[in-house]
């Protein structure tokens, strides 16, 4: 079997309010990764379209886009597991191109998610949860995650300080990234004025800054065979390792909450098809969709070990200049999570890295990036290990 | 109930149901006895909690029921300032996973505890009551 590259990534602006359709919204990470892979339309051969359900009036997106892109007669297909919709648009392309089926498969991700109120939307994102047995108690994403929070907390002796330190890190690189929602930096000061809108409970122990917010936006990763991948692009990024797993639903099916089971699984067969280990990762975007959950990305992902997640921060060692550059784009914390275009974003940002096109936030010379991406409160979860040669 | 009526009490559970069919609706019968259940495989004995038709375990469909009675522990718990939709007009509220050792169990916390008497570890005990607007539901005190 060939390898499988990504030759052409792009993404939207994140904004809050998209000022269009989610047809115009995909249009311009599609321009976008159309350019940078220089290939015209007839070279792609399928579609894959990730979004999570009901934030949108239309129903099955991904004709509208199709047509709309000039893609028709190619085949689109739909994909969706919440919050990782993204990644797992990859990991479906990835097995479209290895299985020899086709050559170039486009990866579209997208949401509007503002054409909600933000009631509606956790209404919604809740019963991305167990809607039998845990909905009718109003539960929603910050408050799950908010419970490993507190057992985090307890088990580990992990401090809002620490999970502060996550939002001030997200903060130093969100101003740099023209693509963010949230532009401003973040200090650990205003974490410590109890007036600060960041210190405003949501879900106790989580605050609005260990929150991520909602937002519009559209991403597209183009994906090709190896043999192509060589013809089109003169920096092909490799698909090195590709894990994906699941957990329970519900709370109570869950051995612990220190941690995402889902993580540990996708982690452990990503490492294992790459052939690397974590020391080997030279740069990673984690799904911060709140503060909580980088720190348990660190552990769950083997860059620290359990419980010591929270000395990573505190050591800066996740910053650029540290030992494992984590989420230096901003994060969803800054970025803002337009939900099936998350995924999308984080394996651009780590694309670009690889290629050595990240600008500002340039690591140095890196030769492994990872991209660790959540639906639901761990219910799934995919890492992904890119590389260069 | 008429024979050929569909079983919907499930609609009846919690402030918000989101569903009213399934094939464990006696559960909201025992809630409305004060029970709050789970249900076991009387093949293999595994018990769950939430209670379920069948067990994945031996493909088997013939369960019992078995009430969540004792003492469980804390495990996490997270108060609640902001709400979905459908329970802005309860906040704050505190929802909770309590662990029996076979089985765990998600719910909220009465609104008699205190958080402040609340930490992880905390001894619990599960209690069938109403929700403020009226339904079934059941929700967790110090044991």
């Amino acid at each position: 079997m060939g390898k499988v590259g990504i030759i052409g990534v792009g993404q939207s602006a994140f904004v809050r309010t998209y000022p269009g359709s989610i047809r115009e919204l995909v249009f311009e990470s599609f321009r976008e990764a159309m350019k940078d892979a220089r290939i015209g339309r007839t070279d792609i051969d399928a579609t894959i379209v990730c979004s999570a359900p009901e934030y949108d009036r239309q129903r099955s997106p991904a004709g509208v886009i199709a047509e709309y892109l000039g893609l028709n007669p190619q085949p689109t297909f739909y994909a969706e597991t919440l919050c990782s919709s993204g990644s797992t648009g990859l990991k479906l392309a990835y097995s479209l191109v290895a299985s020899g089926l086709h050559d170039v498969v486009m990866v579209i991700g997208f949401q509007i998610m503002s054409q909600l109120t933000s009631a509606e939307s956790q209404e919604r994102m809740g019963r991305g949860a167990d809607i039998l047995w845990e909905s009718p108690f109003g539960t929603m994403m910050p408050a799950y995650y908010a419970m490993h929070a507190r057992a985090h907390m307890a088990k580990f002796g992990t401090t809002l300080e620490d999970l502060a330190l996550v939002r001030v890190k997200a903060g130093t690189y969100g101003p740099l990234n023209p693509n963010a929602v949230y532009r401003k930096p973040v200090t650990i000061e205003q974490f410590q004025d109890p007036g600060s809108f960041l210190c405003s409970p949501v879900a106790a122990p989580l605050r609005t800054g260990d929150c991520c917010a909602n937002a519009d936006g559209s991403s597209c990763v183009i994906v090709a065979c190896e043999d192509k991948a060589r013809a089109f692009s003169k920096k092909p990024v490799w698909i090195k390792g590709i894990g994906s797993a699941t957990a329970p639903v519900n709370m109570a099916g869950r051995d612990r909450l220190t941690g995402l089971a889902a993580t540990v699984e996708a982690a452990g067969q990503a490492y294992r098809m790459a052939g690397i280990t974590p020391a080997d990762v030279d740069v990673a975007e984690v799904h911060d969709c709140f503060t909580i959950a980088e720190l348990m990305a660190y552990e769950d992902l083997g860059f620290a070990a359990p419980g010591e997640g929270k000395d990573l921060i505190r050591s800066r060692e996740t910053y650029r200049e540290g030992s494992i550059p984590v989420n230096i784009d901003g994060g969803l914390l800054s970025k803002g999570h337009p939900i099936g275009a998350t995924g999308g974003s984080q394996i651009r940002t780590v694309v670009l890295q690889l290629r050595g096109e990240a600008g500002q936030i340039q690591v140095k010379d890196p030769a492994f990036g990872l991209i660790h991406n959540i639906g639901g409160v761990g219910l799934y979860g995919n890492v992904t290990i890119l590389g260069v040669d | 109930m008429a024979k050929n009526e569909l079983d919907a009490r499930f609609a009846e559970f919690g402030t918000v149901s989101f569903a009213s069919v399934t094939q464990v609706n006696d559960f909201i019968g025992y809630l409305e006895e004060g029970k709050l259940m789970g249900t076991r495989c009387k093949t293999c004995a595994k018990s769950f909690f939430p209670p379920r038709a069948h067990c994945y375990q031996c493909l088997a469909g013939d369960m019992e029921w078995f009430e969540i009675a004792g003492k469980g522990e804390l495990v996490s718990y997270s108060t609640l300032q902001y709400a979905p939709a459908g329970f802005t007009e309860e906040v704050p509220y505190t929802i909770a996973l309590v662990d029996y050792g076979e089985y765990k169990v998600f719910g909220r916390i009465d609104k008699s505890v205190p958080e402040t008497e609340l930490s992880v570890g905390t001894k619990m005990k599960a209690a069938v009551g109403r929700t403020p607007n009226g339904r079934l539901t059941y929700a967790f005190k110090k044991a």
